[in-house]
């Protein structure tokens, strides 16, 4: 049988009535591929719908100096940049940000919907 | 007579930063004028009207070609693109009151694949713009990276970005491929932002004021860190090197010798 448009939400909305946590996700883009180097670029994601990005570059300073802080704070890593050199022939040639972490945390929520408990980083 | 033209050390901020910015140097009358007709409808319609021609064609008896005369406008885009260079585009930005979604991030031109020779895109603030009013925020020194327009929509913050707060009559003059958006407007009054995209028509070597610059200080500039660069912070030496040879005519320019050591093999 395929399936529908209709048929994907309805199956997803059953999922998420059942559903008792909500994911964040937080990327960091540090200076080397090394998770202690410094963070020169970041992002944050929020499942609990409670934190909505307004604007490019709204924050001025990371939420973490580099990727350790982001661990002691209870951030799980989920992806760790592969080292890749670069194409023969294009050796000068600079684009996006290479060292990109990205971390994650598992949220509770309450019977309301709302995060049992969470740390405002953006 | 002055020149108006932009200076060495002016010149060597631009390789390394993308961008130029000349505070305040639009009159204030003119400004007004300019907002004038931007409300009335003067500015509305196809922005692509008018590519090809000669910038000095553009606008015939409206403000905006006066702007484009006032001296040291005219002496900068001379400096970084050419006497009269064509005309590409324009584009009247426009963010309504409380509108706190801005852009995210993004390269206009990654059609554009020159690797030394320029396009500018000149934005004219026509009106006081505080920092709440959101207005155009660049990443210096990313105008070498080669993205895919919004693909970078995922960097959300970036270590040395520069949002642009300024008084009226301001204008930054900025390489095609910076990095770039507009902010959220957060307060009661619409942000204007007109901005003109221009290509040159000539090579570009040396049509700035050539003055003299230290080797030391030229050095300095063009070793400059970007903070967000990282483990890429020597490419983007070596990339402005080259744009500095392209634009001076000496293909033996180097900072000390990060060309010149490896460069016995071609």
């Amino acid at each position: 049988m395929q399936l529908s448009v209709n048929t994907i939400r309805r199956d997803n909305s059953a999922r998420g009535a059942s559903v008792s946590t909500r994911q964040q996700v937080l990327v960091l883009y540090l200076s080397h591929p090394a998770l202690d180097s410094r963070v020169v670029a970041w992002s944050f994601y929020d499942g609990t719908g409670k934190y909505r990005r307004e604007a490019f570059g709204p924050e001025l300073e990371p939420p973490y100096a580099n990727g350790i802080q982001a661990l002691e704070d209870g951030w799980r890593l989920i992806q760790y940049p592969r080292l890749e050199n670069p194409a023969p022939g294009r050796e000068y040639e600079v684009g996006y940000f290479q060292s990109e972490f990205v971390f994650e945390k598992v949220l509770e929520m309450s019977g309301s919907a709302q995060p049992a408990d969470s740390r405002e980083i953006a | 007579m002055v020149d108006l033209r932009l200076t060495t050390p002016e010149m060597a901020e631009f390789v390394t930063n993308g961008y130029v910015r000349l505070d305040e140097v639009v009159p204030a009358d003119l400004c007004q004028r300019m907002l004038e007709e931007i409300a009335s409808g003067r500015y509305s319609g196809d922005i692509f009207n008018g590519t090809g021609q000669l910038l000095s064609e553009q606008w015939v008896g409206l403000g905006m070609q006066s702007v484009l005369q006032v001296p040291r406008v005219r002496a900068t885009i001379e400096s970084l693109v050419g006497p009269d260079p064509r005309f590409d585009h324009y584009a009247v930005h426009v963010s309504p009151a409380q509108s706190l979604r801005g852009q995210d991030v993004h390269q206009d031109a990654e059609y554009d694949l020159r690797r030394r020779a320029f396009d500018i895109q000149a934005s004219f603030f026509f009106h006081d713009v505080p920092a709440e009013m959101g207005g155009t925020l660049l990443v210096p020194g990313t105008h070498f990276r080669r993205v895919r327009e919004s693909a970078i929509n995922r960097y959300q913050n970036i270590v040395g970005q520069v949002q642009t707060v300024c008084k009226a009559g301001t204008v930054i003059f900025w390489h095609h491929n910076l990095w770039h958006s507009g902010r959220g407007n957060s307060t009661d009054r619409v942000r204007y932002m007109f901005k003109v995209r221009m290509n040159p028509r000539v090579k570009q070597e040396k049509l700035w004021n050539v003055t003299e610059m230290p080797p030391r200080e030229l050095r300095r500039c063009l070793e400059k860190h970007h903070a967000w660069s990282g483990n890429d912070s020597r490419t983007e030496i070596l990339n402005r090197i080259q744009m500095w040879r392209f634009l001076t005519g000496d293909p033996t320019y180097d900072c000390s010798s990060w060309w010149s050591r490896i460069e016995n093999e071609r």
